[in-house]
């Protein structure tokens, strides 16, 4: 099962690397940042607490399996092991996957590490669909930061392209709103700028759809919108870890 | 995780010293940069809540209530005799407008609106704030009879105007619907007409909230009870 040793590899870095103590000192610090914040509430000091947890709870995570993957695969790169890895007698498709596979890995043990505080505010029901659909986000980061670290040459830009990537996804929806909007000027090139924006939404997740916060606060979401979001997500993350398979094949070394 | 290095006393004196005077520094610099409580004048306007959308990268509801929290610091500090009483009404509307679109299911805004902002002395003030409970109340009747109803309770007993008293009751009365309204909500118009004054009434309306468990937040009942105190103690001074 060379697969597996490949996928076990990228856990294995991530705990010697010192990711387990990253994720909860960002534990710790999102869940006293919001108790301080709760004690300036008057209304809604858990709901206060279960918002600000959550929104920077993703944010951790994201950021760290991001930097995780770029990292790892860089220096994977830079220590000439991608050279020997592609020596042994196993599909490069194959090792693209078992190491994305690896990280996904990661990425559920980050989501449920992150969803544990989120019970104290809010019901097990909603608290498990954020982290199904927070572990299918990371799953969706992973595969982009491994594609972007494989095809991009230096590790600022692949980190930089990855975060790019995740933010244009999390805000195009409010970008073709404010296009659509009625204060928008009517004329060709406001036209011109909201149809781009529709194309550039066609090639993006719609990632303001899943791991929603409001979950927390207002009860889990309808089995549909849940299913139809964290769809979107993998059929996103396969697409990404098509593409990279498609590049690794092509690699020289 | 760990890596080789030399002894701190491989570092030369300069670096230390340099280290030293630089960490020194920056400490003297923000210890004269104290913070000061942000005044009323400092309110900028509000973003158009597009804009606090755009802004929130996809958590609307955390914006929200962090956005509440900065709104609530203007003109607001512990030397303050009278907080609030400066603010631009205008401007600070259009920020709780902008909050509201941000999550339309927070409470936040119209509880700060009712008991804070609606609560200055400034009579204009104060019926600019009502107008904007009132106005908002439209939207979802079924969960924004509270600040209405407290609203009521201002118009008769701060602004003394019976008639909009009696038309905010009237709304609660004729369009929240939901069966979570208690019954005292519904017949705002007959507790309005009572010849009570501001205590008792804050009393009954409190005590029914309570009652009726729609305060479920340990601290909206904390901040509650203690307008309920300082009510009392105004109140005992008045009759003194």
């Amino acid at each position: 099962m060379p697969a597996a040793i490949l996928a076990r590899l990228a856990l294995i870095e991530a705990r010697r690397g010192g990711l387990g103590w990253l994720a909860l000192l960002a534990l710790v610090l999102g869940v006293a940042l919001a108790g301080f914040l709760s004690q300036l509430a008057l209304t809604e000091s858990r709901m206060l607490q279960a918002a600000v947890v959550a929104a920077l709870l993703r944010v951790a995570a994201v950021f760290l399996i991001a930097g995780q993957v770029v990292a790892s695969v860089r220096r994977e790169i830079d220590d000439k092991r991608l050279e020997l890895s592609l020596s042994l007698p196993f599909s490069r498709s194959k090792q693209y996957l078992a190491r994305l596979g690896g990280f996904m890995a990661l990425g559920v043990l980050l989501a449920v590490l992150f969803a544990v505080p989120t019970l104290l505010w809010a019901q097990p029901l909603a608290v498990l669909c954020w982290a199904i659909s927070l572990a299918c986000e990371l799953a969706l980061v992973a595969a982009a930061a491994l594609f972007f670290a494989m095809t991009l040459a230096q590790l600022v830009p692949a980190l930089a392209a990855t975060v790019a990537l995740y933010l244009l996804a999390r805000s195009i929806s409010a970008m073709q709103a404010i296009a659509a909007g009625p204060l928008a000027p009517d004329n060709v090139l406001q036209e011109l700028a909201r149809y781009a924006l529709s194309a550039v939404a066609l090639l993006l997740p719609a990632l303001d759809r899943i791991t929603r916060t409001d979950w927390l606060l207002y009860g889990p979401p309808d089995g549909a919108s849940f299913m139809l979001g964290i769809a979107g997500a993998l059929l996103y993350a396969a697409l990404l870890a098509a593409a990279g398979v498609f590049d690794f094949q092509r690699r020289t070394a | 995780m760990t890596r080789d290095e030399r002894p701190l006393s491989a570092v030369p004196a300069l670096v230390w010293s340099v280290l030293i005077v630089a960490l020194a520094a920056q400490i003297a610099w923000r210890a004269l940069q104290a913070p000061s409580t942000p005044q009323a004048a400092d309110l900028p306007p509000a973003p158009s809540a597009q804009a606090l959308r755009l802004a929130s990268f996809g958590e609307p509801n955390a914006l929200a209530r962090v956005t509440m929290l900065y709104l609530q610091a203007f003109d607001s500090g512990a030397t303050n005799a009278q907080p609030y009483r400066r603010l631009d009404y205008a401007r600070l509307i259009e920020w709780l407008d902008a909050i509201l679109a941000l999550d339309p299911r927070s409470e936040y805004p119209l509880f700060a609106a009712s008991r804070i902002y609606a609560e200055n002395a400034d009579a204009p003030k104060s019926r600019m704030m009502l107008e904007f409970i009132y106005r908002e109340f439209f939207v979802d009747p079924d969960h924004r009879w509270q600040p209405l109803a407290h609203a009521a309770l201002l118009a008769k007993h701060r602004l003394h105007d019976l008639p909009l008293a009696r038309r905010y009751a009237a709304a609660i009365d004729r369009y929240a619907r939901s069966p979570d309204v208690p019954l005292w909500a519904r017949q705002m118009q007959i507790f309005i007409l009572e010849d009570m004054n501001e205590l008792e009434a804050a009393r009954i309306m409190l005590g029914g909230l309570l009652a009726s468990g729609q305060i479920r937040d340990p601290a909206e009942a904390r901040f509650l009870a203690q307008r309920l105190k300082d009510l009392e103690a105004r109140m005992g001074q008045r009759a003194r």
